[in-house]
């Protein structure tokens, strides 16, 4: 944790009172009596996924016990302990509601069938008038696989949309298109419990400690056994505080720094020449390439000291097993595939992937971030990572869910570039379940008038969110604990989640809601499941022969096995726990380099905005705050977000640590605390993005895109730091652009058919 | 004998995230509060953080039960120093005081020192004790000493010097081992070392 929170309680002294937050007790009430019993679940937060145990008591959730499941081992992060309190929470949304008086007046409660039937008429009416497409759906990750893959054919079959897309496109969608460019299969290559058995972990733009605190005894097994931890980070992070070597990279110049140290292990004769022949392809080229980036053009790129990253390389590079393990830091960028090509060179060329304990790892954010981007609710994608413009995949899918091929919607809008179809008009009415837009997407203004284009705007959520306050219909719906399911974690386990509670009040599961909407829109032949692992079972089989195979994963071999690694092709099959011990997913069963160039971000310092912005997590809160930032515990420990700022800068400015300070981006400026720490890079400033309104980081990011995958830079843009004196109004610009409105990567709708251009054809593949 | 099981505390692995914290505040015997505290030791330098809980003074015993004038203090046959006694507490602050690591806390609403008693509900049955149950990081650690030596690094050590006293305490500190980890040999480099090396790494701006 970067901040303490004496800084937000100015006055109290934490260390004589009882840290009891002011908030009402949930489920406490029972506190004396004994749980009637423990239904064993997982968290509902982080890709981690850790087990645990629920507290019930006469139907409720009361409390949580550790569970002592094989990747987290009991041990829960704070965000996990109190994760429980949501389920009973007084902020719960117990009844449907919608604006009678249209736009601009105020939501009111209405019946389930008012709701629904309003719903559909409207998306009848305007599919009607302008097409089956000007309805989208932007779904979510942190939902089980089974209500994914319901939201992917809920868009293709009951609304017959081809905008159907999810926030984890806003995650690691980059790491995603790298993995399976490189691996031929996107998916961590090894289980956490692995880690153990390397000897170096290179961790590159992931603070692994405060996005994934449970992950940590597994750094820290590695670390007893006397493995080197390196760490990339523009911020000396508590993951960065105890590695042997700190990288303090300049945001958005991670390449530099990774091609310098190819380079290094290159000139050191540290390259696995054999397992470079016998198993990979493209090597010759990558070679070329790093031999431009010297330890000296690398540190005037990244500002990292020439002598590090030499030192860097040789630690990795010397070490029989090492590990990359990357995340946010490098995905959220207009170039995050390349970078984590950078990372996956660096593997390939030490003869690491494949081999226990070695090779390169994503961590991937969201509680079911794996899973959700495998079946089927991405604009380019149906179940099993199948490809909605491969005709063979298309009929499959189409006899699976018994429909004719020719209805099959093509390939959507990402949802980077829904917006902007939002904005146009093109999309009409927009289905969002799961997901936060008015705090998840860079640039939240331009966000929040495309978002009132729509009408109807219909959210599924349990809690008002920011996006639900905008909403024309607001649908209560589930917590994770209200319905059984399962979800994959950032290793490809698939786990399952139980049922420990029912819906509060007139709120309903979601995949009741969703099919009862399909129903009413005449669909419901389609939807015909009578329990959730219905939904299970038509998923396996959706999804049996393709990439990601769940076809031989049964509910009870993963209770009995601690979850399943997918593939798992048949009943008998174990799971796969190490991908790529023989082959590559490659149809010649090999890897593939990429050579990479640096490029500069899209947005640099410059002029009137001369700092570098970069955001990112806070321990305590999960993705856009909406439940974190209701919990007790979790608010009192960082009640608003602040500014992280390098006494140097401080002092050049005249900031005092504790100062509210206005930070300034060329799209907008807001006001924050500042904390000046020598933690972070002089030139750099950080936020954290889990806030909404005023509070919004996301006020001031860079909404430009990868042209691939559309992922947006959230990780680096201009801006400017002053005092709340300092005089307001418009300043001089001067930021540097690299992004013109001829090199900005184009964006949907793109040129008719197939004449989008190279880089676009190749990321639609995946 | 038996194996004596109990904390061991290593700040170097402290994260800051308050894990303990939050499933301290679960225990059922004091729901809502924590009784372990986690501290940034200076975040003006660094984002360095540990966690604090009763040490269970082994040597002199228990300063906070020596000096409670009415015994409300009391220890087990296992050296776990309890939180005092409900019914005998008279909120006098002896122990507040007394106590060299600053834990025990008064409940001011409850007339009430209250303090960490290592789960006793939960240690007593064979389990971990909450914040070292939860703790990602293992900077809290549950077990023997014996099991500690040989599954982890750092020195574990159960004296604190105050001046010339020393206070031998149940609950281990961790302490980093002595050699630096990383060999620095690494870092030489024939041609950069002409231009430079072993300079004062500057911020690159």
């Amino acid at each position: 944790m970067s901040v303490n929170k004496d800084v937000f309680f100015p006055g109290r002294d934490f260390n004589y009172d009882f840290q009891s937050t002011g908030e009402p007790p949930m489920g406490w009430e029972e506190a004396d009596r004994l749980p009637d019993e423990l239904v064993p679940t997982h968290c509902c937060f982080c890709g981690v996924q850790c087990g645990m145990h629920l507290r019930v008591t006469d139907g409720q959730v009361t409390g949580v016990e550790p569970r002592d499941f094989p990747h987290n081992r009991g041990k829960l992060c704070p965000k996990g302990v109190v994760a429980y309190q949501q389920v009973n929470h007084p902020d719960r949304l117990t009844y449907p509601m919608i604006r009678r008086g249209g736009k601009g007046s105020r939501l009111e409660r209405a019946s389930w069938d008012e709701a629904l039937d309003y719903v559909v008429a409207r998306w009848r009416e305007i599919q009607a008038r302008h097409g089956r497409d000007a309805v989208a759906v932007y779904s979510g990750s942190s939902m089980t696989n089974e209500k994914c893959y319901l939201v992917g054919k809920f868009a293709r079959v009951a609304l017959g949309t081809r905008h159907v897309d999810y926030n984890g496109r806003l995650c690691m969608s980059s790491a995603a298109v790298a993995y399976a460019r490189a691996f031929g299969i996107d998916r961590a290559p090894l289980p956490m419990t692995d880690i153990p058995l390397a000897d170096c972990l290179l961790v590159v733009g992931s603070n692994v400690a405060e996005c994934f605190p449970v992950m940590m005894q597994w750094l820290w097994r590695a670390r007893d056994k006397g493995a080197s931890l390196i760490v990339l980070d523009p911020r000396e992070t508590a993951t960065a505080r105890t590695a042997d070597l700190w990288l303090p990279v300049r945001p958005g110049t991670d390449i530099a720094v990774l091609n310098a140290m190819l380079r290094q292990i290159v000139h050191d004769g540290l390259v696995d020449e054999e397992y470079i022949q016998r198993r990979t392809v493209g090597w010759e080229a990558v070679r070329e390439v790093v031999e431009r980036y010297t330890p000296e053009l690398a540190e005037r790129i990244s500002g990292v000291p020439a002598e590090r990253i030499v030192a860097a390389a040789r630690l990795y590079g010397r070490a029989p097993t090492s590990l990359v393990m990357h995340a946010r830091g490098i995905e959220h960028s207009t170039h995050g595939v390349d970078n984590c090509l950078a990372c996956i060179n660096l593997a390939l060329a030490r003869g690491q992937v494949g081999k226990p304990g070695g090779g390169s790892m994503m961590l991937t954010g969201q509680g079911n971030g794996q899973g959700g981007r495998e079946v089927g609710q991405k604009a380019n994608q149906l179940p099993g990572y199948r490809h909605i413009d491969v005709p063979e995949d298309r009929e499959y899918i189409a006899r699976v869910w018994g429909i004719p091929v020719e209805e099959m919607p093509w390939e959507g809008a990402a949802a980077t570039e829904m917006v902007g179809l939002m904005a146009k008009g093109e999309i009409k009415s927009c289905l969002v379940i799961c997901s936060n837009l008015m705090v998840s997407l860079p640039d939240v203004e331009v966000v929040g008038r495309a978002l009132s284009n729509l009408d109807p705007l219909v959210v599924i959520d349990f809690f008002m969110s920011e996006t639900a306050e905008q909403a024309d219909v607001v649908l209560p719906g589930s917590v994770w604990c209200e319905d059984e399911g399962t979800t994959t974690n950032l290793e490809g386990r698939v786990v399952k989640l139980n049922r420990a509670a029912d819906p509060p009040g007139e709120a309903r599961r979601d995949v009741d809601i969703i099919i009862d909407l399909a129903r009413r829109l005449g669909r419901g032949e389609f939807f015909r499941y009578s329990s959730t692992r219905d939904i299970w079972d038509e998923l396996r089989v959706a999804t049996r022969g393709g990439v990601s195979d769940y076809y031989g994963i049964s509910w009870e071999k993963i209770e009995s096995q601690g979850g399943v690694f997918w593939p798992c092709p048949s009943e008998d099959h174990p799971g796969t726990p190490r991908l790529f011990t023989e082959r590559f997913g490659h149809p010649d069963g090999r890897a593939r380099f990429h050579p990479v160039e640096y490029t500069p971000p899209a947005e640099e310092p410059g002029g009137a905005y001369p700092l570098r912005l970069t955001t990112g997590r806070v321990v305590y809160h999960y993705l856009s705050g909406n439940q974190t930032r209701r919990l007790g515990f979790l608010r009192s420990q960082a009640p608003e977000p602040w500014v992280e700022i390098h006494p140097q800068v401080a002092e050049r400015l005249g900031i005092a640590d504790g100062e509210r300070v206005r930070v300034r981006t060329p799209r907008g400026s807001m006001e924050l605390r500042a904390l000046v720490v020598p933690t972070i890079r002089p030139d750099t400033i950080f936020i954290p993005f889990h806030y909404g309104h005023e509070q919004a980081v996301n006020q001031l990011t860079n909404p430009a895109v990868e042209p691939t995958v559309k992922i947006p830079e959230y990780k680096v843009c201009a801006a400017a730091v002053e005092r709340l004196d300092s005089p307001r109004g418009p300043t001089a610009d001067g930021a540097v652009r690299h992004f013109t409105p001829e090199s900005a990567p184009r964006m949907f709708p793109y040129d008719t058919g197939e004449s989008r251009s190279e880089p676009e054809r190749r990321a639609k593949t995946y | 004998m038996a194996v004596i099981k109990t904390m061991f505390v290593d700040p170097s692995r402290c994260i800051g995230c308050r894990a303990c914290e939050a499933a301290c505040r679960e225990c059922d015997s004091h729901k809502g509060e924590s009784m372990i505290m986690v501290d940034f030791i200076d975040r003006g330098l660094s984002t360095a953080t540990q966690p604090t809980i009763c040490m269970h003074c082994e040597d002199p015993v228990a300063p906070c039960a020596q000096v409670c004038p009415v015994m409300a203090i009391l220890i087990t046959p296992e050296g776990v120093v309890q939180m005092a006694d409900p019914s005998r507490c008279i909120a006098c602050r002896n122990c507040v005081y007394a106590c060299p690591f600053g834990v025990p806390k008064m409940d001011l609403e409850g007339r009430l020192m209250k303090k960490c008693n290592l789960c006793y509900d939960r240690t007593s049955q064979g389990l971990q004790p909450w914040c070292a149950q939860a703790c990602p990081t293992d900077a809290l650690w549950y077990g023997s000493y014996e099991e500690f030596v040989a599954e982890r690094r750092g020195r574990a050590v159960n004296l604190t010097l105050f001046g010339s006293q020393g206070v031998r305490t149940r609950i281990y500190h961790v302490l980093p081992e002595d050699r630096p980890a990383l060999d620095l040999g690494l870092l030489e480099r024939a041609d950069l070392a002409a231009t430079g090396m072993g300079r004062e790494e500057p911020w690159v701006l």
